[in-house]
């Protein structure tokens, strides 16, 4: 029989394998058995299976659609309150908060910047339906739809109003964040959205702790200020913003006709109702176009601003990059600027490869990160230039109207109506007029 | 007088607008269709790459990892003293629970033929933590190392364990290969 080796040849290995000799060797060849004894197999079981895929997107489309009817058609707010709460538990708490099209906007970036990767096109189909479904119906993805959305809408219980400006300084959190997004998901580095996203782990009852006190501090802000993530963070809600801007239909707060009666002026917890405009001073005209004219001239001023603050930030911005991070450490080791070492430089180490060719990857990483940060201040600016010049700008507006960027189909409005009371007949048509 | 109305300078932008938005959208969609596949990509450990440095087992979102240690049975030597199952210095070479490595007592340990002992993991004893995948790589074969496991995994568009890997150890797999065997890849 063959000998196996005994605890002193074992021991005298492991010295071999410490002083690295006798690494990636075989050290203990499988042995031949001489009893009937038969080697099990290695097994792995496979994935749950593509079902839940299709059934997500049927899903998907399923609520879309009764979103847009419930908030178009019937007009009912306990219709798409309903679905919300569906939405929550379907994909909040069923399908654990992923898939969702704000964390799709990482998987759409990084299919486009990295050939290797291949997206899923789950993935795809939730990114693109929600922008087809807001060109015609507008934004009944945030009112019905979004789990995130819903999740803070059942906690609204004590509305204030944000103030206006207010509210568009903040606004401009969320286009900062999309920017970032795509430059970190472009760059390989992270996917923002999805390492940051606050409710997540209400979903799946587990996370990490300081994401779910963040989840916690935006709910208990949510319950007087609506939606503060969708408003002020969503970087998906910004996108579908403008794409409502052009939708082909829209929600209207009265059924037929505008009696100006003031009634849904504060039914909005959204800040989405627009009130009519009135008549301008004589000789603001003048001074409103001057005003408008100097911020047109201005706007390449400030994208260049955001260019040069952006290149600025590109270095610091490049150390979410795992392999700049690695590269900057081992540097600082290696310069004997810091004694102790990571588990990070330690396992380079270990791979044995050359400290170089680290540097020539951090380094190409760094310039895709110099290149992105133009383009990613360059963005912040031109937003920032666009928004001044459109609140220099007038509209005119004869009646209340839900803004078609800002509304998020929710229904609320709809029942301070009067003329909707009119409409389900549980008004006569004459009954509040007189 | 109707008709004027109807087109208008600002509904003619409008509807060129949205035209411009619908076809963009349906032309990038189509060209990444083309590009994607059902299912994508999923999450799994290079075990070449893994350092044993514990992540695995307190980074995944579960409660319990997604992440579990994998016996690769055809490199294993069956040593009587298994590294990967023994303390360094076990006083007496048996089952009791001081002498093992494993916090959970997950490894089994059984009597083939002298003087050769197979061990194999109970999933569901084991956390992840790579206590045992230290001590095979170190002195053994390194025949127990560290996957993803599919059907625990919720396969996260950013998995937090990569995202606390040290050694970059995670990557994207095809989801028709997801799992990277040592026995079946090339070192």
């Amino acid at each position: 029989m063959k000998k196996r080796p005994g605890i002193t040849t074992v021991l005298f290995l492991a010295v071999l394998c410490f002083c690295g000799i006798a690494s990636a060797v075989v050290n203990f060849p499988p042995p031949e058995f001489e009893s009937s004894y038969q080697m099990p197999d290695t097994e792995v079981v496979g994935g749950r299976g593509n079902l839940y895929e299709y059934m997500d997107v049927a899903v998907l489309v399923a609520a879309l659609g009764l979103s847009s009817y419930l908030s178009l058609r019937r007009r009912s707010r306990r219709g798409m309150f309903i679905l919300m709460i569906f939405s929550l538990l379907y994909f909040g708490f069923y399908r654990k908060g992923c898939i969702c099209p704000i964390g799709a906007i990482g998987n759409i970036t990084l299919a486009v910047f990295d050939s290797s990767y291949v997206i899923p096109l789950s993935a795809l189909a939730f990114f693109v339906l929600p922008l087809v479904f807001t060109l015609f119906f507008g934004r009944g993805f945030c009112g019905g739809v979004c789990p995130l959305g819903a999740i803070q809408d059942i906690v609204l219980l004590r509305p204030v109003k944000v103030p206006g400006p207010v509210e568009s300084c903040l606004r401009l959190l969320a286009y900062a964040y999309l920017g970032a997004a795509i430059l970190f998901a472009a760059t390989g580095s992270a996917f923002l959205i999805c390492r940051y996203d606050p409710f997540v782990g209400f979903f799946r009852l587990s996370g990490n702790l300081n994401i779910i006190i963040l989840g916690v501090c935006f709910l208990i802000i949510g319950i007087f200020v609506g939606r503060p993530y969708c408003r002020f963070l969503c970087p998906y809600g910004v996108i579908l913003r403008q794409l409502s801007r052009l939708s082909k239909w829209k929600v209207a707060i009265t059924p037929d006709e505008c009696i100006q009666c003031h009634l849904c002026e504060d039914a909005c917890p959204f800040g989405a109702i627009e009130s009519p405009t009135v008549p301008w001073p004589a000789g603001d005209h003048v001074k409103s176009r001057r005003k408008l004219g100097v911020l047109i001239v201005l706007l390449p001023v400030i994208v260049a601003v955001g260019v040069f603050a952006g290149a600025a930030m590109s270095k610091t911005a490049s150390r979410m990059h795992p392999v700049v991070r690695l590269a900057d450490r081992i540097y600082l080791e290696d310069a004997g600027m810091v004694e102790d070492t990571t588990d990070a430089s330690l396992a380079f180490r270990a791979t044995g490869r050359e400290v170089e060719e680290l540097y020539a990857e951090a380094t190409s990483i760094q310039g895709s990160f110099r290149v992105g940060s133009y383009f990613f201040g360059g963005f912040v600016g031109l937003v920032v230039g666009m928004k001044l010049i459109l609140l220099s700008i007038r509209w005119t507006r004869s009646e209340y109207e839900a803004s078609r960027a800002g509304c998020i189909a929710c229904g609320r409005c709809f029942s301070y109506c009067p003329r909707e009371h009119v409409r389900l007949g549980k008004v006569g048509s004459k009954g509040v007029a007189q | 007088m109707e008709k004027k109305q109807d087109i208008n300078r600002r509904k003619f932008l409008k509807d060129g607008a949205w035209g411009v938005c619908i076809g963009g959208v349906g032309v990038a969609a189509g060209l990444m269709a083309a590009k994607g596949r059902r299912g994508g990509m999923v999450w799994q450990i290079d075990p070449h790459k893994c350092i044993s440095c514990g992540n695995c087992a307190t980074y995944c979102v579960l409660e319990e990892s997604a992440v579990k240690c994998v016996h690769e049975y055809a490199m294993c030597g069956y040593c009587k003293l298994c590294t990967g199952y023994y303390e360094p210095e076990p006083k007496v070479l048996d089952e009791a629970a001081e002498n093992q490595l494993c916090p959970n007592g997950a490894i089994g340990r059984k009597f083939v033929e002298h003087p050769y002992y197979e061990y194999s993991i109970d999933e569901h004893l084991c956390n992840g933590c790579a206590k045992c995948v230290e001590g095979c790589t170190a002195f053994g074969n390194g025949s127990l190392f560290l996957q993803v496991k599919h059907d625990l995994c919720l396969n996260c568009n950013e998995c937090s364990i990569a995202a606390a890997c040290p050694s970059q150890a995670f990557k994207r797999v095809p989801v028709d290969s997801p799992y990277l065997l040592k026995g079946t890849q090339q070192a």
